[in-house]
């Protein structure tokens, strides 16, 4: 019985892992975004194997929901016809590999060495007591409230530069 | 529960700025005449370059810090704001892109290097570098039928994106390994449990250093450097090549010299080799060369190059001397670059190095102000760049690193060959045809202010230290 989160984790990882690789290697592109749905979807549950319901029901609504969708628009409207005859890495990809194998190897290798830090005040017991919903939202709100009016900001930067590059016209008189 | 209103008084700058900037956004829907949107964001820079007078402090438990050290560098952002606006006014006219949103995404860009210099927390720090780079990504690409300029916004875009995926991984794995995001509370728990040695950490701060080298366009991760400053509106690399290279200094002083500060030799083991390669790749590759503005681009990675010297030296000395040249570079860069905008007109794109060919003969003054920004980059004396770069090698030095202040030396005497062929071009070369100068009063002003700076910090440097160090002091 013990071993069972452990399992459920287990399942989880590797198949973010599997379903991260199928994003990028599809030639493609609406596969590419299918199996990122799927990919979102395990991220979710992985949340919510976490206690954090509220992150897991965001990365539904917001990412598998919005986000995907549009994804999906822009790549129905652009003409796939070219792009599947596209090549899906550049020459330069063992380079690539050879480094991210690097970082593999030495974060590998660190992670015997790694400490966790001391825990915080939000304990299983007490997220679960007040939920998750609530004990996020009161965190948000007081301690984290600076941080969180700048990410407003950048969200209307995104807006701004939407209308820029996309909107407005290409010269002005 | 009750109800607490936080001492605003630190932040006054930023909420100044945030309100002043979305009035500017607002203002662009009712004014026709853009050029007033330029001038409404030089009062936008006054008025807070006036709130930053009063204040210093903290606020938000630690997670801004407004002290000396981030009000000097604010300074820098606003003087590199208003001088960019300056020379942006004619330009924009000219390129056919003259947008009112322009102004405002500069003003975003810089209240994201404001926050940036204050954070006193990894999270705060993140946000505010993404509020500076989403802001600029949109600035390069802002010549939309430009294909270069297309480029330019996606490789900037491209690999900031990647760079901040790395900030993310170390910030996260610092957390994991210290329960805290405040830079003075991970340092506080490096030293109580002698993290300083663990390789976990170790690599944390290597990602951390890897995402600050991008955003420094430091070797070997300088790559879309050349591209994106080639690519980009003129006055945008003129702004892109100050202001997010001076924020990300502030940000690596911060988290390197406070956070890291148990993990000296550590860092300095990753930052030597880094800086070493900096000078060395920019300056050689900027030799071979054909257009200004990519030649600038290899200048400005040597650069930070010659700037982290100061932060390898890790005394106040050194971060001081890395303030300074921020300063010092932000007047003679955009001089620089204010003279290549004034080539700029109609058809002719003017940022070949062959356009120089005689300028002196043509346009005695623009050439004699050219001469005056080329010598400051070099590092001749009298000129601010000469001072710059003394007091950083100087501090680096004292700090003991005597053989890479002589590699650094033997660099900088190299970067004479590519500055100095700009001069000859313009001296002894005969014009092969006369070019109209796309000048105007606010491009004016804006040379006069470079030129009065490059001059004033390098016949009297000690006023302009001084008061760096004196700034360091409450760090």
């Amino acid at each position: 019985m013990s071993m069972l989160p452990q399992m459920f984790f287990g399942y989880f990882a590797s198949a973010i892992v599997v379903l991260s690789l199928l994003v990028i290697t599809r030639k493609n592109p609406v596969h590419s975004v299918m199996w990122m749905l799927l990919l979102f979807f395990h991220i979710a549950s992985m949340y919510l194997f976490l206690n954090a319901e509220f992150i897991a029901a965001i990365q539904v609504i917001v990412y598998a929901g919005a986000i995907l969708v549009l994804f999906l628009f822009v790549v129905l409207l652009l003409n796939l016809k070219e792009e599947l005859q596209a090549d899906r890495f550049i020459g330069t990809w063992p380079a690539g590999l050879l480094v991210s194998a690097a970082i593999f190897v030495s974060l590998a290798a660190a992670l015997q060495k790694f400490v966790p830090g001391p825990k915080g005040n939000f304990t299983i017991d007490l997220i679960q007591r007040v939920t998750h919903t609530k004990v996020l939202g009161q965190v948000l709100y007081t301690e984290y409230l600076f941080p969180f009016e700048i990410a407003s900001l950048v969200l209307l930067i995104a807006v701004i530069g939407a209308i820029v590059l996309a909107k407005k016209r290409m010269r002005s008189h | 529960m009750q109800l607490m209103m936080p001492n605003l008084q630190p932040v006054m700058p930023e909420i100044t700025m945030t309100v002043l900037a979305l009035l500017v956004l607002v203002a662009d829907l009712v004014i026709k005449r853009k050029e007033t949107i330029g001038l409404l964001s030089i009062i936008t820079a006054a008025i807070v370059a006036y709130f930053l007078t009063t204040a210093k402090g903290t606020a938000f438990n630690g997670m801004f810090l407004s002290d000396g050290y981030s009000i000097f560098f604010k300074l820098i952002f606003l003087m590199n704001l208003i001088l960019t606006v300056l020379i942006s006014v004619k330009y924009l006219s000219v390129e056919r892109v003259n947008f009112g949103e322009y102004y405002s995404l500069i003003l975003f860009s810089t209240l994201g290097m404001m926050v940036m210099a204050s954070a006193g927390d990894l999270i705060v720090l993140y946000l505010g570098l993404e509020l500076m780079a989403l802001s600029t990504y949109i600035l390069a690409g802002f010549l939309r039928y430009d294909m270069k300029s297309n480029e330019a916004a996606l490789k900037y875009f491209l690999l900031g994106a990647f760079a901040s995926a790395f900030l993310l991984y170390g910030t996260a794995l610092v957390y994991g390994m210290t329960g805290t995001t405040d830079l003075k509370e991970i340092a506080g728990y490096i030293a109580l449990n002698g993290l300083a040695q663990n390789p976990m950490l170790i690599l944390a701060m290597i990602f951390v250093a890897v995402a600050f080298s991008f955003k420094i366009a430091a070797v070997p991760f300088h790559m879309w450097a050349p591209d994106a400053y080639e690519g980009a509106p003129t006055s945008i690399t003129a702004y892109m090549s100050v202001g997010p290279k001076a924020a990300g200094f502030a940000v690596i002083g911060r988290v390197f010299l406070v956070a890291f500060g148990g993990m000296k030799v550590e860092w300095s083991a990753v930052l030597i080799p880094i800086a070493i390669l900096t000078m060395g790749l920019g300056n050689i590759v900027a030799i071979s060369q054909t257009n200004i503005k990519r030649m600038l681009a290899y200048s400005s990675i040597a650069h930070a190059g010659y700037a982290l010297l100061g932060i390898i030296a890790g005394t106040p000395d050194g971060l001081a001397s890395v303030m300074v040249y921020m300063l010092v570079y932000a007047f003679m860069n955009i001089g620089a670059f204010a003279v290549i905008i004034m080539l700029r007109s109609g058809d002719f794109k003017g940022d070949s190095l062959s356009d120089y060919e005689g300028l002196a003969k043509t346009h005695p003054l623009a050439a004699g102000l050219m001469l005056v920004f080329m010598f400051s980059l070099t590092g001749i004396p009298p000129t601010a760049g000469f001072m710059g770069k003394f007091y950083l090698f100087m501090s680096a030095i004292q700090a003991g690193y005597t053989w890479v202040v002589l590699i650094a030396v033997i660099f900088s005497a190299i970067s004479a060959y590519f500055y100095l062929r700009v001069v000859m071009l313009m001296y002894m070369k005969e014009p092969k045809e006369t070019v109209a100068l796309s000048s105007s009063p606010a491009i004016g002003l804006a040379l006069a202010v470079a030129l009065v700076g490059v001059l004033a910090i390098g016949v009297v440097p000690s006023f302009f230290v001084n008061f760096a160090k004196a700034a360091v002091a409450g760090f």
